[in-house]
């Protein structure tokens, strides 16, 4: 912190913000104060969000309780709601994507950052990044007049015919499923995966290769047994944040999922997100009730990514840390 | 340098503050009216440069809420406020709330089948079948007697309906409710309700999506979209019992047959209106404005606002394929204006 290169100081702002800069540089404390106070507003944020979604949905709490997780009704006319249908096709949908988002993304990614020419690996990255610019709502429009056609004629009856015999690809397909709303999603995730573990990867110390090759290591070897368990940390945080992407997407689940609350063994039968619920049905949600059991729904959300998330990164490390130390 | 640009900033206020509208209304509401709506309080602002309208279109749900809580002017609603919202506005604000129609809409019945080109017939107890899940099959008897020369394919029914809350919705709902009775008690009239079967999908444009990609599928669409996106609906059985095709002059006939029944504060239900040329699965959209208007200048500008909707406004109607009000029910609004006090 003290030792800041003078070249910057004729960048810097003239007055009295000049004594300001002054003031920051000379204080650690300053600097201490103001990245706490940063990562504090974001805690404070994240426990005001539960809070209210806590307090507002007191209603729905009181009438359901526990079993609100457990039911599979959703009737606003009888006022009568259970989420488990809704927790159902989020999970499902988004360990779909990841299933698939996982091994294409960290495929491309170890292919840019190791074995690609920088060339070649700059531009596809920014082809890469331009696809998580893309609004959802796009892919979902895709996602309907592109994709599903295709799964339906090629895709489905493929599957049908290799694996009919399992009941995940049982029974009618409309197009609009859990299975289409998987990958839909893995589309929309794969850019963060690629992305973040490519810079990962990239920052893994040069020397740490060149030790591996000189030891007689194939350059292969060197990525799977050296950069990559060195990486392995970012790896999983964008994987993380790749599936809390996937729980919340909400425009695109809903125009592909087929948005209808049931609980079907089969991937090819629609299902429905807590996301798309919400989306749904917010703003024309009447009576206090149903508003406070769309609340819940979101305080639910909440618990569900907690809890993926955890389970994500319990699973990563008890497998990583087997093979390297 | 400070002094000066204060200086402009403070001049320019002074001169948007002039320009702008001396009065401001702002509502929220109902999507389905949304085009005409803004039209009209476009037009309505070129004619009185002093009044500007704002319209927020958040859905039925919201402008029920927001006009209850008092944080818009009015609000909109494509289904009437229930009894117990009536109490709630009454002992939230301590006046009334008054339901004002403005335009009509109505749900059509849109379906796409391999094969058939013909404008199919729809009995009421055809659709009420379909969407509990008790006629699974086109064949149906109880669809084939209605179109003796189409040929029905033997194929299982894909239903679909929209998945996220709308008017629309309640509209269907509440005419499956009226023709069966099974329907009624166990799924009800809703923006949003349990269905029995079928697919969801987002939007009117969803819905037709969804149509034109599944073979065998039946859907309900506005009739505005399906007008504006040239769909093709078929013809519903009314309860004089003659098949009518959906078209503005048929939904103003079914304002038309309920007019002689319609309750003083105009929360009324037209699915399946008697008429014989009345299209059996319209509705009313209303405009929700409290009873109390404290603000004397907003006051004369919604009662204003009102009288003109009532008159040139609902010539503009049929231009963006809204149903005009019928005349009957004009007079009986001009009558109940004098309410808002």
């Amino acid at each position: 912190m003290s030792s800041i290169p003078v070249s910057r100081e004729s960048a810097l702002p003239k007055g009295r913000a000049l004594s300001f800069w002054r003031r920051l540089r000379a204080g650690e404390e300053l600097a201490y104060t103001i990245t706490l106070t940063a990562a504090a507003a974001m805690l404070l944020i994240t426990a005001l969000i539960v809070y209210v979604l806590f307090s507002q949905s007191a209603l729905s709490r009181a009438k359901f309780g526990w079993g609100f997780l457990t039911s599979s009704t959703w009737d606003p006319v009888a006022g009568d709601f259970g989420a488990l249908p809704f927790i159902y096709g989020t999970v499902v949908t988004s360990i779909l994507a990841l299933l698939i988002a996982i091994p294409l993304g960290l495929g491309s990614a170890v292919f840019l950052a190791e074995l690609a020419t920088p060339k070649i690996s700059n531009a596809l990255t920014f082809l890469i990044e331009l696809l998580a610019a893309v609004p959802s709502v796009i892919y979902g429009l895709i996602g309907i007049f592109v994709l599903v056609p295709i799964l339906e004629q090629s895709v489905v009856p493929v599957l049908k015919t290799a694996f009919g015999a399992l009941p995940i690809f049982q029974g009618p397909f409309y197009g609009v499923s859990v299975f289409s709303a998987g990958i839909v999603l893995s589309v929309m995730i794969v850019p963060f995966i690629i992305s973040v573990s490519r810079e990962v990867l990239l920052a893994v110390a040069r020397d740490q290769r060149e030790a591996s090759l000189a030891l007689g290591a194939s350059q292969w070897q060197t990525v799977w047994r050296v950069v990559i368990p060195n990486a392995s940390t970012g790896i999983m945080g964008s994987i993380f944040l790749a599936l809390a992407r996937a729980l919340g997407e909400t425009m695109a689940v809903t125009m592909v999922i087929g948005n209808t609350p049931q609980i079907k063994a089969s991937l090819l039968a629609p299902g429905y997100s807590i996301a798309a619920a919400i989306a749904n049905q917010f703003t024309e949600a009447t009576g206090d009730l149903y508003l406070s059991a769309l609340i819940e729904l979101g305080l639910v959300l909440f618990g569900v990514t907690f809890v993926l998330n955890g389970l994500a990164r319990i699973l990563i490390l008890s497998t990583t840390k087997g093979g390297h130390a | 340098m400070r002094i000066r640009a204060l200086a402009l900033a403070a001049g320019i206020s002074v001169l948007t503050g002039a320009v702008a509208a001396a009065l401001t209304l702002t509502g929220a509401g109902a999507t389905f009216p949304y085009p005409i709506y803004s039209k009209w309080f476009n037009e309505y602002h070129k004619l009185h440069p002093d009044v500007e309208i704002n319209y927020q279109s958040i859905g039925s749900g919201g402008g029920i809420r927001q006009v209850t809580e008092g944080t818009v002017d009015f609000g909109a609603s494509d289904g009437p406020m229930t009894d117990q919202q009536l109490a709630e506005f009454k002992a939230k604000r301590g006046s009334e709330v008054l339901h004002f129609p403005t335009v009509l809409g109505a749900a059509v019945p849109s379906y796409n089948i391999p094969g058939v080109s013909a404008e199919l017939n729809f009995t009421p107890e055809a659709l009420a079948g379909i969407y509990l899940g008790k006629i699974t099959k086109w064949n149906d008897p109880e669809i084939a007697k209605a179109n003796s020369s189409v040929k029905l394919p033997a194929n299982d029914i894909v239903v679909l309906h929209r998945a996220e809350s709308s008017g629309t919705t309640y509209c269907w709902s509440d005419y499956l409710s009226k023709v069966s009775p099974e329907w009624k008690s166990k799924v009800g009239t809703a923006t949003a309700v349990n269905w029995p079967v079928g697919l969801g999908a987002r939007g009117n444009e969803g819905v037709a999506g969804q149509l034109k990609q599944t073979a065998n599928t039946i859907g309900y669409v506005e009739l505005i979209y399906a007008l504006q996106n040239h769909l093709p609906y078929g013809k519903v059985r009314n309860a004089a019992g003659a098949f009518v095709k959906p078209d503005l002059a048929s939904v103003t006939d079914a304002a038309a047959g309920a007019a002689a029944h319609m309750p003083a504060d105009f929360r009324v239900s037209i699915t399946n209106a008697p008429g014989k040329n009345a299209y059996p699965i319209s509705t009313f959209t209303w405009l929700l404005v409290p009873a109390k208007i404290q603000d004397p200048a907003k006051r004369k500008a919604v009662v204003d606002f009102l009288h003109w909707m009532l008159g040139p406004g609902q010539q503009m109607t049929e231009a963006l394929a809204y149903a005009p009000l019928p005349k009957p029910v004009v007079s009986m609004e001009e009558k109940a204006i004098s309410k808002v006090q």
